[in-house]
């Protein structure tokens, strides 16, 4: 039974980043999503501080305010004259900086530890169940991410149009009079939720992994937006489930185990992928060369 | 927090912080000028299954051995990004991002191998993660204190060069310098800087270690000796600050104290950098405010004249009838106009 919830939990982490690593690969801002995800900590720590327990909404909705703040703080920056990785980096490591120095600060009062905070403590998910009266409704971590991944998926399905044109031809959809800072802060915002919603499963450093891998491999297989979002939530929850295998296998961290597990199918995408792989091109240009010789 | 000059001990941490800033800020400034900023922290990250694998094989916990692994790793990671960058159409963020979370994911499952099984003398592994300075043993600090210095001489001899593949390589390439060889050589050293500076501050926050020095000393300068002096100091001071303030709060790690010091600089260069700053910006636009005001008030003053040499012109021509008056005042009244402007706009 342990294992089937910390399956669920990990596919469901899987799923929330996967539909939202789509928009950020396609917009080429893998990378915040990186700083998102490392500057929600301060956020966490001081819901924590203020509400006392984690898996709150409270909590959700104060790490995604952090989000928003990075966020705009990256933007600031980078109008300001700065290059835009540099005002990422400097971002969040003072946000993720500040987080830390919070959390070590009030280590009696926030039973949150430092490990966990980068590679998540996705095994101890079952034991924090969430009851009402008497009746057991399984762990706390599943319904959160369920919740999150059910707003995900609502406002992703309501303005999917919108998203797919910001996403592919920005200076069109503004021109088409679609509010198109809007839908930026829209999707950093989902971010934010999502990720928060992961970190006590996975931590901060691995979300990165399931916001970007799964959606990369999936861009290599695909063409089309809504084949690529549907290739990556498979290749995610694939990841989920052989990963915890694996780990089980080798007696190691399942969240370093399912990222890993990501990263193998991606490697194969890489090679293998019937349109864009490496070694698929390489034998259809043989092909190509050998059958106009013997034309 | 007093004993700071009175205990050997400390006061070679102290050095030995001051020292790996410093670095990490001379590195640092030729990264961004190359916008490669993040390419500290996919390095940073990577360098984590290298230390384990280093570990693993050999049992021991040296500095030197973990920075040959982590060396090793970061080069694999680098090699890994434009290999992805170059045979799909995967953008380079996508690739950085795809690479630093695997490598890291890696890194923490052979973490947890270790710890797991009986590797005898593993604890401290983890302290890589968020950097401890305090915990380093002196000839650790030996160490780490000849890399950084050898890599700021390193940085010293190879100015001009690395100067040239900043801003134009194109030119150097014409002019007969290797720069592929020379784009390699300031990676690697990059790799040994972000190396050495996880003692200091950990896999998360050394990326920090590397942009934020170099983007504060740039809000003062334009010139890059400056600014690599500039970048060089701030990571000093921030150094120093997180070893001295860490060592005095024992819960403190030291890196997150490093990092915000670091960011304090940035902040204050934000605000207080000359031209480039708020403060220089906002009087500036103060100051051009004033000029424009100035010269719209003599735009108006020559619009009373003008206004008051019709008037005279007309009492004149009322009184005398004669036209030639107009004729004469005209001229000297405009030239009076002219020069009140000009005096105005200089």
């Amino acid at each position: 039974m342990s294992g089937f919830w910390i399956m669920l939990t990990g596919a469901l982490v899987a799923t929330c980043c996967a539909v939202l690593g789509c928009f950020l690969v396609l917009r080429r801002m893998a990378l915040v999503g990186d700083a998102i995800s490392h500057a929600v900590l301060p956020g966490i720590a001081i819901a924590f501080l203020v509400s006392g327990s984690r898996g709150s909404f409270f909590m959700l909705l104060g790490a995604a305010l952090v989000g928003f703040v990075a966020v705009f703080l990256i933007q600031l920056f980078q109008s300001g004259g700065v290059q835009s990785d540099a005002s990422i980096g400097v971002v969040f490591t003072a946000l993720f900086a500040v987080g830390v120095v919070l959390i070590s600060l009030n280590a009696r009062n926030i039973d949150l530890d430092l490990d966990c905070v980068l590679f998540g403590e996705i095994a101890y998910v079952q034991w924090n169940t969430l009851e009402i009266g008497a009746l057991s409704l399984g762990p706390k971590a599943v319904w959160l991410l369920g919740l999150t991944l059910l707003v995900i998926a609502a406002v992703v399905s309501l303005f999917y149009k919108q998203f797919k044109l910001c996403a592919f031809d920005p200076a069109l959809a503004a021109a088409l009079g679609i509010p198109v800072a809007v839908f930026h802060y829209l999707l950093m915002g989902l971010v934010s939720m999502a990720t928060v919603s992961s970190f006590e499963s996975v931590g901060a450093v691995l979300v990165v992994g399931l916001l970007v891998i799964p959606p990369a491999a999936a861009y290599l297989l695909t063409d089309r937006l809504g084949t690529m979002i549907g290739l990556a939530v498979v290749i995610g929850i694939v990841s989920s489930v052989a990963g915890y295998g694996a780990a089980v296998w080798l007696d190691a961290s399942i969240a370093g185990c399912m990222v890993c597990a990501a990263g193998v199918q991606f490697a194969l995408a890489f090679l293998f992928s019937p349109s864009h792989g490496l070694v698929t091109r390489r034998r259809r240009l043989r092909a190509a060369a050998l059958g106009g010789r013997a034309g | 927090m007093l004993n700071l000059l009175t205990d050997p001990n400390l006061r070679w941490i102290l050095l030995g912080s001051m020292l790996l800033g410093l670095s990490g800020g001379v590195i640092g400034t030729f990264s961004y000028l190359r916008k490669q900023s993040l390419i500290g922290d996919t390095l940073a990250h990577a360098a984590l299954p290298g230390i384990c694998i280093a570990f693993m094989l050999t049992g021991v916990k040296s500095v030197g051995l973990f920075l040959v692994g982590a060396l090793l790793a970061g080069a694999a990671a680098t090699l890994s990004v434009t290999l992805i960058t170059r045979y799909s159409r995967i953008k380079p963020d996508a690739a950085m991002g795809i690479v630093l979370s695997l490598f890291f994911a890696v890194g923490i499952v052979l973490l947890t191998r270790i710890q797991h099984s009986s590797y005898g003398n593993q604890s401290g592994l983890d302290k890589f993660l968020f950097g401890q300075a305090a915990s380093m043993t002196s000839s650790d600090l030996y160490t780490l204190g000849g890399v950084a210095l050898l890599l700021v001489i390193a940085c010293g001899l190879l100015y001009k060069e690395f100067k040239l593949l900043s801003f134009d390589p194109g030119y150097g390439r014409g002019l007969g310098f290797p720069m592929g060889l020379l784009e390699q050589l300031l990676l690697g050293l990059t790799t040994v800087a972000v190396v050495v500076g996880i003692q200091a501050v950990g896999v998360v926050l050394v990326a920090a270690l590397l942009i934020t020095p170099a983007v504060s000393a740039r809000y003062w300068t334009d010139r890059l000796g400056v600014m690599t002096v500039l970048a060089g100091l701030f990571g000093a001071l921030s150094g120093a600050a997180g070893a001295w303030i860490s060592s005095g709060v024992s819960q403190l790690p030291t890196g997150p104290i490093s990092v915000l010091a670091a960011t304090a600089c940035f902040v204050a260069s934000v605000l207080f950098g000359p031209r480039r700053g708020l403060a220089a910006k906002l009087l500036g636009r103060r100051s051009a405010r004033r000029r424009w005001l100035a010269e719209s008030a003599g735009v108006a003053a020559r619009a009373n004249i003008q206004a008051a040499m019709q008037a005279t012109a007309q009492a004149a021509v009322l009184t005398d009838g004669q036209a030639n008056v107009h004729d004469n005042a005209h001229p000297n009244v405009h030239s009076a106009a002219h020069a009140n402007e000009r005096g105005t706009s200089v």
